[in-house]
């Protein structure tokens, strides 16, 4: 059965984008059938993210408005067998998404993809709204920083109140899980920065992943290539950890995968994973 | 925890920015939608006083105090009528 995965935090810059694209070619990496969209209507950014700006030729919103096929708008990733992109419109506003209209949308990928991924836009307005409405899992990218945290704990109201599973009364719900990025271990041992541990404690979700501050995004989003394709990346191969949970399996919660173990912040993990 | 029990003279930035949030989620939780219903709770209550004495619109003062572990609301309703027959 395939799955409808909202990628969201309220606040922008966080990191919604790069995440977006590289759990999602994480899932096409591992052999599942996956389709990752734009919901940002207005300012398209995930064609770039992905590396494919150029072959964008119909949106998102060309099909919500039947001015073009679902197959058309698609964009087959070049280095992913099993990866696709739905850019959004760069021109429109988001008053061109409509529940109907994102609801067939998602309908008619359902019966194609194994996994449905969503771009969410920064803020809690209609593109957020209905980025999330009809998710059935939620990845709440967080930064370990007061208003990213208070931002977050936000989305989860909403998460909990505003989506189709929420809605529908039966006890179903929106399954939410964090992904902390932009971590600094090193700030945090200092003090400087909220632990994992802390914003655990205060969004009160599992946690799906941590992603280490990483020179590597920034390189990975200059060249158009989702950071978990690049294997000596920490980011990345910490993303592919994320995906690998985000599947079902278990996998130990590392700060830094790939580098040296510090017992200290090693210990503190090993709680809270 | 750790930063209370090693230094703890001063709390951690890190520390701070957590106590914070979790003074300040708290209220935004179970508050949904914030103060908003203040406005609306300050004009019920000056409709009630109305009923059953003479008072002006800027009689009721209404204030929400919030604290760690204790909210509370204020409500000072000013009486002219007992003040001229005193």
């Amino acid at each position: 059965m395939s799955k409808v995965i909202v990628v969201t935090s309220g606040k922008g810059g966080v990191g919604k984008t790069t995440s977006s694209a590289a759990i999602a070619a994480g899932l096409a990496m591992r052999g599942h059938k996956t389709v990752v969209i734009d919901f940002d209507v207005g300012l398209r950014n995930l064609d770039m993210i992905m590396g494919c700006e150029r072959r964008v030729v119909f949106d998102f919103i060309n099909v919500i408005q039947g001015d073009a096929k679902l197959k058309q708008a698609l964009i087959k990733d070049r280095r992913l067998e099993n990866l696709y992109v739905l850019p959004t419109s760069q021109t429109r506003d988001k008053d061109a998404l409509t529940t109907e209209g994102v609801k067939a949308v998602l309908d008619e990928l359902r019966e194609e993809f194994d996994y449905i991924v969503c771009d969410s836009p920064a803020g809690i307005e209609r593109g957020a709204h209905l980025a999330m409405y009809y998710a059935d899992e939620a990845v709440v990218v967080t930064n370990p920083e007061v208003s990213s945290v208070r931002d977050s704990d936000r989305v989860l109201g909403l998460l909990n109140s505003k989506t189709f599973l929420a809605e529908k009364g039966d006890g179903s719900a929106v399954k939410a899980q964090l992904l902390l990025t932009r971590f600094d271990q090193n700030r945090s041992a200092n003090g400087e920065m909220m632990s994992v541990q802390d914003v655990l404690e205060i969004l009160a979700i599992p946690l799906l992943g941590i992603i280490p501050e990483s020179t590597s995004v920034l390189k990975a989003s200059n060249e158009g290539t989702p950071v978990s394709l690049d294997e000596k990346s920490p980011a990345g191969k910490a993303y592919m950890d994320a995906v690998g949970r985000l599947v079902g399996e278990q996998i130990e919660m590392r700060v830094n995968p790939g580098e040296q173990r510090r017992g200290f912040f090693q210990r503190l993990l090993g709680r809270t994973a | 925890m750790f930063g209370f029990s090693f230094r703890q003279r001063k709390p951690s930035s890190a520390q701070t920015a957590k106590e914070r949030l979790q003074i300040l989620l708290a209220h935004e939780r179970t508050s949904n939608s914030g103060p908003d219903f203040l406005p609306l709770l300050q004009r019920d209550i000056l409709e009630v006083v109305r009923r059953h004495m003479d008072v002006d619109g800027d009689a009721v003062d209404i204030k929400l105090e919030r604290s760690d572990d204790l909210s509370s609301l204020e409500i000072n309703i000013e009486m002219p009528g007992l003040r001229k027959t005193a």
